[in-house]
């Protein structure tokens, strides 16, 4: 009853602020990593470079699929940005499913930037259904496709290494998170600005994806605040031998 | 349309997050829904697979760069796939296309990902220095030094060590997964509620 009671408020606070968001945009604190993916959009499109997005393998019959879904929401706002330009993105995944989204997502991106017929299916790509299948498929991705920007952004494993290095070595810029404990380690240690825990689900909000993404950001604060106060009134509890 | 899309999707979402609160109600239901989307889910590999080899076709076509290895991957694509269907998954030669080929290849890009971890490590110094950057390496490194086995046994205070990281990355790392439950938590009720439609609804 406790985890509908706390959907239940989610939901309705995130309808709420969602309400409010449309009548006055909000401000958010500086992320150095949205930062340099707004700036990289512009300059790849300026540049006639293309950026790379990989949505990982998040399959979406899991638990993983979330961060998969906030980074298709990601996309489907860059591909909007970047339909004009001479190359366009490239999306790689390492699920079936989630390439599928990815194309339909770049689809609607197009369509939305009224850019449809520029639109090509081979641009989402499945590289592999491996872990290190799919690192090895999208590795030829960064190093052959006048790639300027790399944003990696959904579920990695530690096979994240092997995309960042590439990554590096074609002196790319790396904007990169994960859901996953150890990618968010790699990342930390190989990407300019690293995206830490529930920032990944921030993309959305910065790079403009509206008022609900906006709402999120507000709600997960909300909730958080309430976490913390359940652990310290639930640890003082314990403290005083209360019986939980 | 695409509000029957969205519709479709929004009722089917409801009904399998309701499933798990109303067991008795829904269940079957969810389950029946939950079973769609693994036979969907299989179809869409076939998908992709289509789409793997639609895209290193594209490149032999163009005569871009890795084209060869391209015709390397649709060329035994094929020969798997043909064999795979005629034997079977079963058969011992299709068993040892995996044992002797996927495996070892994985095994080799585990042993590739080793040493560009400690690469990563050496260059994060020079890209960024700040204080959390030096704590991360020096946690690294004393974890690593308190939990490997060296010539002369354990290092002096090797268990004080292990129990104080440990205390702090279990504390940061829950802290850490909470933050992502949340998010999915949003980012799930967001699509639930039609705002966002990554099935090119919008």
């Amino acid at each position: 009853m406790l985890a509908l009671a706390l959907l239940g408020i989610a939901a309705i606070l995130l309808l709420i602020f969602t309400f409010m968001r449309r009548r006055s945009p909000g401000s958010f604190r500086l992320i150095e990593a949205y930062e340099r993916l707004n700036r990289s959009v512009g300059l790849a499109v300026e540049n006639g470079t293309r950026l790379h997005i990989s949505l990982g393998r998040g399959s979406l019959l899991t638990t993983r699929g979330g961060s998969a879904l906030a980074a298709l929401a990601m996309l489907r706002r860059l591909a909007e940005r970047t339909s004009v330009s001479d190359r366009p993105p490239i999306v790689t995944s390492g699920d079936a499913s989630l390439a599928i989204l990815s194309q339909d997502t770049l689809q609607s991106g197009y369509r939305a930037a009224g850019a449809e017929e520029q639109y090509r299916f081979t641009t989402g790509r499945l590289t592999g259904l491996t872990p290190f299948s799919f690192a090895a498929g999208a590795i030829p991705t960064i190093h052959d496709e006048y790639v300027s920007t790399n944003i990696l952004l959904g579920d990695f494993g530690s096979e994240a290494a092997l995309l960042a290095e590439a990554s590096d070595r074609e002196n790319t810029s790396l904007i990169a998170a994960s859901d996953d404990l150890a990618a968010q380690s790699i990342f930390y240690a190989s990407a300019q600005e690293p995206l830490i825990g529930e920032e990944l689900y921030a993309a959305g909000a910065y790079v403009g994806a509206g008022a609900a993404h906006e709402a999120s950001l507000t709600v997960q604060d909300i909730l958080r605040w309430l976490i913390i106060l359940a652990l310290l009134i639930g640890a003082g509890l314990k403290f005083l031998g209360a019986p939980i | 349309m695409r509000v029957f899309t969205a519709a479709l999707a929004i009722g089917a979402g409801l009904i399998v997050l309701m499933g798990y609160f109303y067991p008795d109600q829904l269940d079957s239901l969810r389950i029946v829904l939950v079973d769609w989307a693994i036979i969907i889910a299989a179809m869409a590999v076939l998908v992709g697979i289509f789409n793997l080899a639609a895209v290193q076709m594209e490149k032999i076509r163009r005569r871009q760069k890795g084209g060869t290895y391209g015709a390397l991957l649709v060329l035994a694509l094929i020969i798997t796939f043909g064999f795979g269907f005629i034997l079977g998954p079963e058969n011992p030669y299709m068993q040892m296309t995996v044992d002797a080929v996927i495996v070892p290849v994985e095994a080799s890009l585990m042993a590739i990902l080793a040493v560009t971890l400690i690469y990563a490590s050496i260059r994060l110094l020079r890209r960024r220095v700040d204080v959390m950057s030096v704590v991360f390496l020096g946690v690294a490194v004393i974890f690593l030094l308190a939990s490997m086995p060296t010539p002369f046994g354990p290092i002096p205070g090797d268990w004080f060590i292990l129990q104080i990281t440990g205390m702090f990355s279990r504390g940061g790392a829950r802290g850490l997964l909470i933050g992502i439950a949340l998010g999915t938590l949003l980012t799930g009720l967001r699509v639930l509620f039609g705002v966002d439609r990554p099935y090119g609804g919008n």
